[in-house]
């Protein structure tokens, strides 16, 4: 079974953002990038998939030769091949084009992915690769199981209020959701391998129209501290704050 | 022309009420869409929303939710309103059908949008990013452009006099259009309430002590009609299911009225919460990170405050 895994290298989640001078990207200074954690969980199922049934895991990303480093923590985890789509794209939507014509020439028999990236949080990706390979997806997968032979899955996506069970061929696109598996940690001789391991290169096909321009980033709106209760008992700490959000805040 | 797809079952979701909403609030006529099989059920409640058409796609390829069938009838939807603008709900639903719209259109999509405003001709889009660490500004250049709309950002439509029209849409369906079609349906654990369109979530993290407390959180939301949240270090130590978690590996969320007990404020849950209208932090350590956030805060245990809270809004809806 070949399966190409999508990642890319985001802030970790610990980072405070901060808007930088042009006001159209973050300050990148002395950030700490990580492999997307949602992606950590689409290559890990790969890996079981593998272990299960056989093939090779191939991890893609499209960023700049910074974004190796993210294909190396997926390489060290066990993935076998590494491709960096290089380019510039504007949008999702050449980010999906893109990606959906590297991904043509490796015709894998399932393409996973995590469910959105925690930096740009716009969960398109996935569903954009699908529609442009002319493929059924699962979004927010919790739940996985593939039957290679059948050309045949079944996966339980999160939606609001429980779980969706669907049906469905392959190949196909998953997007992954925490819960989905338990990522491994990488071993120590997979750091080594995955140090060695060469990167293909390829130019990004970016012959689709972006969608979007991006004007400018700005910071939320500061929040302030308000009326903090101290040295009250439990119970006249209760009262007191359930008065104060009826009587002052008339929040309930 | 302006067009809102509808979700919901039983009745119309709260964050359809806010889409027609918001595109009321834009101007121009805006018509609406249902497909499914409450889809009828659907297009009543809409039509009274001050829409000037509501379009239904039923029949048995639209019987069970496959997300390609949504994308042919919403996709046939925009081509007889003519449709420029496309809003969905910001829910599992609405973001995969809004994505793989978007490439069948060839169309920007701006998702979890927050705010919309009108920049020249061009419509600019408010989102947040980062989980709402910061957030981008995107002006639409596509033809046709689509947004999902993060719930309880817009003001809900109001209802209007006069029942708009309601038309059946003809959809020719291909067979690949159902390959990916819902088998079934597993009911979640959680409370009544839907953590992201909850108007007020009860959270708990590591300061509840253990698992067996956390029916200090759940009593205390029941009593609020609140969704329960939790903090990431909680749901990571097995106490709580990950649908319930807030913050950037969980949910984002911007309810009424957030209330944190016994959470520190790490900067990934607080990425995913601070764009609540109020929040309310109860915390042992007086230095915890939540209280430069929070409108009110109480310095003590939240195991102690919770019961006392219970018992004070139980008196009050007395």
């Amino acid at each position: 079974m070949q399966t190409v895994v999508l990642i890319k290298q985001v802030p970790d989640t610990a980072t405070r953002i901060k808007i930088g001078p042009d006001g159209k990207d973050i300050q990148r200074d002395g950030l700490t990038l990580v492999l997307n954690p949602y992606d950590e969980y689409a290559v890990e199922e790969a890996l079981r998939l593998r272990e299960q049934h056989g093939g090779t895991v191939t991890v893609m990303t499209l960023g700049p030769a910074r974004a190796d480093e993210a294909l190396r923590s997926a390489l060290a985890m066990g993935a076998d091949e590494a491709v960096r789509v290089d380019g510039k794209p504007q949008d999702a939507l050449q980010v999906g084009w893109a990606l959906a014509q590297a991904i043509r020439t490796l015709s894998p028999d399932l393409i996973l992915c995590g469910k959105q990236a925690v930096d740009d949080d716009q969960a398109e990706v996935g569903a954009l690769v699908a529609e442009f390979l002319d493929l059924p997806q699962a979004t927010v997968a919790v739940a996985l199981s593939v039957d290679p032979a059948a050309h045949s899955a079944s996966a339980k996506r999160e939606v609001e209020g429980g779980l969706q069970q669907l049906a469905f061929s392959l190949p196909a696109v998953v997007t992954a959701q925490k819960g989905l598996n338990e990522p491994r940690y990488p071993s120590l001789p997979g750091i080594m391998k995955a140090k060695r391991k060469e990167i293909a290169v390829l130019s990004a096909d970016l012959g689709i129209e972006p969608g979007l321009e991006l004007v400018r980033l700005t910071p939320p709106e500061a929040r302030k501290a308000g009326t903090v209760l101290k040295d009250l008992s439990g119970a006249d700490a209760g009262a007191e704050l359930v008065r104060l959000l009826h009587e002052d805040a008339k929040a309930i | 022309m302006h067009l809102v797809v509808l979700e919901g079952d039983d009745r119309l979701r709260k964050i359809s009420h806010e889409a027609i909403g918001a595109a009321r609030a834009l101007g121009g006529p805006v018509a609406a869409v249902a497909v499914g099989k409450d889809a009828r059920k659907l297009a009543e409640e809409a039509s009274h929303l001050g829409v000037s058409q509501v379009l239904t796609v039923e029949g048995p390829e639209v019987s069970a939710y496959a997300v390609r069938a949504w994308v042919r009838a919403v996709e046939t939807a925009v081509a007889k309103s003519g449709a420029t603008l496309v809003l969905f709900g910001a829910t599992s639903q609405g973001k995969e059908v809004a994505a793989r719209l978007a490439g069948r259109l060839k169309a920007g999509l701006a998702a979890d949008v927050t705010a919309i405003s009108q920049d020249g001709g061009a419509l600019v889009f408010r989102r947040p990013i980062y989980a709402g660490k910061a957030f981008a500004e995107v002006r639409l250049i596509s033809k046709v452009g689509i947004a999902t709309l993060r719930p309880n950002a817009f003001s809900p439509a109001a209802k209007d006099a006069e029942a708009a029209q309601i038309e059946p849409l003809a959809v020719s369906f291909e067979a690949k259009d159902l390959d990916g079609k819902a088998t079934g349906f597993e009911a979640g654990s959680g409370g009544q309430v839907e953590l992201t369109e909850a108007e007020i979530i009860v959270s708990g993290g590591r300061g509840l002590k253990g698992p067996e407390n956390f029916h200090l959180i759940e009593e205390l939301a029941k009593e609020l009609g609140a969704a329960v949240g939790a903090s990431r270090a909680v749901v990571d130590a097995g106490w709580r299911p990950h649908t319930e978690q807030v913050g950037q590996t969980g949910k984002t969320v911007s309810p009424a009225l957030y209330i944190a007990c016994g959470i520190s404020g790490a900067v990934q849950h607080m990425a995913g919460m601070s764009s609540s209208k109020l929040i309310v932090a109860i915390n042992k350590d007086p230095e915890a990170p939540i209280f430069q956030v929070a409108d009110y805060g109480v310095v003590g245990d939240a195991i102690e405050v919770l019961p006392a809270m219970t018992e004070a809004v139980r008196q009050l809806r007395a």
